[in-house]
């Protein structure tokens, strides 16, 4: 039976998702070079184009498609085909199933989208539009199927992800990671560039804070107790992410920053989305400090020690949040907020974090070599770095023959 | 006491300041341009429409030395500034008649600093 204010709520949840991978672009957008700044905005506006005809024709159906040993979902629905406008029986139930379908695509879209932020100002646009495709189709869809779809292997492990932090933020971090490494740092690594639009950058993560109550609060995917409970846990671990950011800097970089509370902020919001809809607001107040706590290290700590350029932090930030915050809901979640999720460890269910870091382990593993074998794959064809000339050009004249910024009028 | 002027690639500024540096070179001032030599410009297309050989984006350093640091600071610049290939910049070097800081009044070559 289709639920009009459910559908209605739905409808708006998935259009404020949409408007994260805009949002994500000017955050991104912001943190590079004046001479890269809309090679950044190309590759996220391109994402979404490319993932929503690849969702549509194939991508849905190998993700939430009829299952096929646990593994990946079949292409009986190539196309939508019975993916009509009455609700699907397995998904959402009192939504047209098309609905659910649009919800799931902006995710599948935001997914790759995040991965930008590790190989900012030397990737090729061709190389990074195949790697894309091919990383949304062979390592986003199985491990959504894994973890959402009906008959998916963790789901029926009992894998706690109410918005997507496995699939999500721990995919594209690991992946990231493998990506930055393997791409190579930029040739300007060791002098360090500042970003040339903080502004923007702050911009960004305003929009994304206010998306993701459409990315988490949607989750429930209905209107009710759980939407509001993840709406209060999302709002409440931003606010604690970023408040601990301040902090951090202002112990250890002698001052609070602009880009600090904004990393906070997102830091947050990536922890608290596998917990959301099944933890309390206190709980939210606890994964959000966490998890920019990890963030921090990670960023400020690991990444210089290590050496690698993650160069807008995408492991240290969406991969270690991601994380803990998967880990977080093993421990946390209660079944007084959602009667239908689990019980953490804290409230007697130590079983529940061995599920959880069964899930982790196996999102690490699974996008960390996938990843690695896709790289090999386009670097072989299309290649994946430009010429040392393109990348001082910059990318905006190199690849797209623009400039975002002119010098004279 | 020379004034010198260096039109050099934009990513090359960090690598001429460490140079610069190492030779006790600190004072200097920064100017973003655009120019073309011998290079010429790059393409630019918006929605189809092409404007050839547009100026391609270039630092200006300028730098007051005394007459024992000339040779210092080209040497310093020229090393970080070259790639070996065309579109790596070029030096001018003036005669400066006078200098004067503005604080103290002071000039010629304790100026200069």
């Amino acid at each position: 039976m289709i639920n009009s204010a459910d559908t209605v709520w739905m409808i708006i949840a998935t259009a404020m998702v949409m408007l994260m991978t805009p949002a994500l672009a000017f955050f991104y957008g912001g943190l590079v070079r004046k001479k890269n700044v809309l090679s950044i905005l190309m590759q996220c506006i391109t994402i979404l184009c490319l993932i929503s005809i690849q969702w549509v024709l194939f991508g849905y159906s190998l993700s939430f498609g009829p299952d096929k040993g646990g593994i990946i979902g079949g292409l009986e629905w190539f196309g939508l085909k019975s993916v009509g406008l009455s609700p699907s029986k397995d998904y959402a139930v009192t939504i047209p199933h098309q609905l659910f379908m649009m919800f799931q695509m902006m995710f599948a879209v935001i997914t790759p989208a995040l991965m930008v932020g590790a190989f900012i100002e030397r990737i090729k646009f061709s190389g990074f539009v195949l790697f894309s495709l091919l990383w949304a189709t062979f390592i986003y869809d199985p491990l959504a199927h894994w973890v959402w779809g009906s008959g998916g292997w963790l789901a029926e492990l009992g894998a706690l992800d109410f918005a997507g932090g496995t699939v999500i933020h721990i995919n594209a971090g690991i992946s990231a990671l493998v990506m930055a490494l393997y791409v190579g740092k930029r040739s300007s690594f060791k002098h360090q560039s500042s970003p040339h639009n903080l502004p923007f950058a702050v911009l960004g993560a305003g929009i994304l804070w206010f998306g993701w109550f459409g990315f988490n609060a949607g989750s429930a995917l209905s209107v009710g107790g759980v939407s509001v409970a993840a709406f209060a846990a999302t709002n409440t671990a931003a606010a604690a992410g970023g408040l601990t950011w301040i902090f951090l800097d202002w112990k250890f970089n002698e001052v609070p920053t602009v880009l600090g509370v904004i990393t906070g902020i997102v830091a947050g919001l990536v922890a608290v989305t596998p917990a959301a809809g099944f933890v309390t607001p206190i709980s939210a107040i606890f994964i959000g400090i966490t998890g920019s706590i990890f963030g921090f290290i990670f960023v400020t700590k690991i990444k210089p020690k290590f050496g690698y350029d993650d160069s807008l932090d995408v492991f240290g930030v969406h991969g270690i949040a991601g994380i803990v915050g998967a880990l977080a809901t093993g421990i946390l979640a209660t079944k007084s907020i959602n009667p239908d999720g689990a019980d953490g460890l804290l409230y007697g269910n130590a079983h529940q974090l061995w599920v959880q870091f069964i899930t982790v382990l196996a999102a690490v593993l699974f996008s960390a070599i996938g990843t690695y074998i896709l790289l090999k794959i386009v670097d072989s064809t299309l290649g994946l770095r430009v010429d040392k000339k393109s990348e001082y050009l910059g990318l905006d004249l190199s690849q797209h023959h623009e400039v975002g910024y002119t010098l004279m009028d | 006491m020379k004034y010198v002027i260096a039109v050099i690639r934009p990513h090359k500024l960090e690598d001429v300041k460490e140079e610069l540096d190492k030779v006790g070179v600190h004072l200097m001032t920064v100017v973003d341009a655009l120019g073309c030599g011998r290079q010429k410009g790059v393409t630019e297309v918006y929605r189809g429409v092409k404007e050839v050989g547009n100026l391609l984006r270039k630092v200006k350093i300028e730098i007051a030395v005394n007459d024992e640091y000339l040779d210092k600071t080209i040497e310093a610049i020229t090393t970080g500034a070259r790639e070996g290939e065309i579109g790596d910049g070029k030096i001018f070097i003036f005669d400066m008649t006078e200098c004067v800081r503005i604080r103290t009044g002071e000039t010629g070559a304790v100026a200069i600093g």
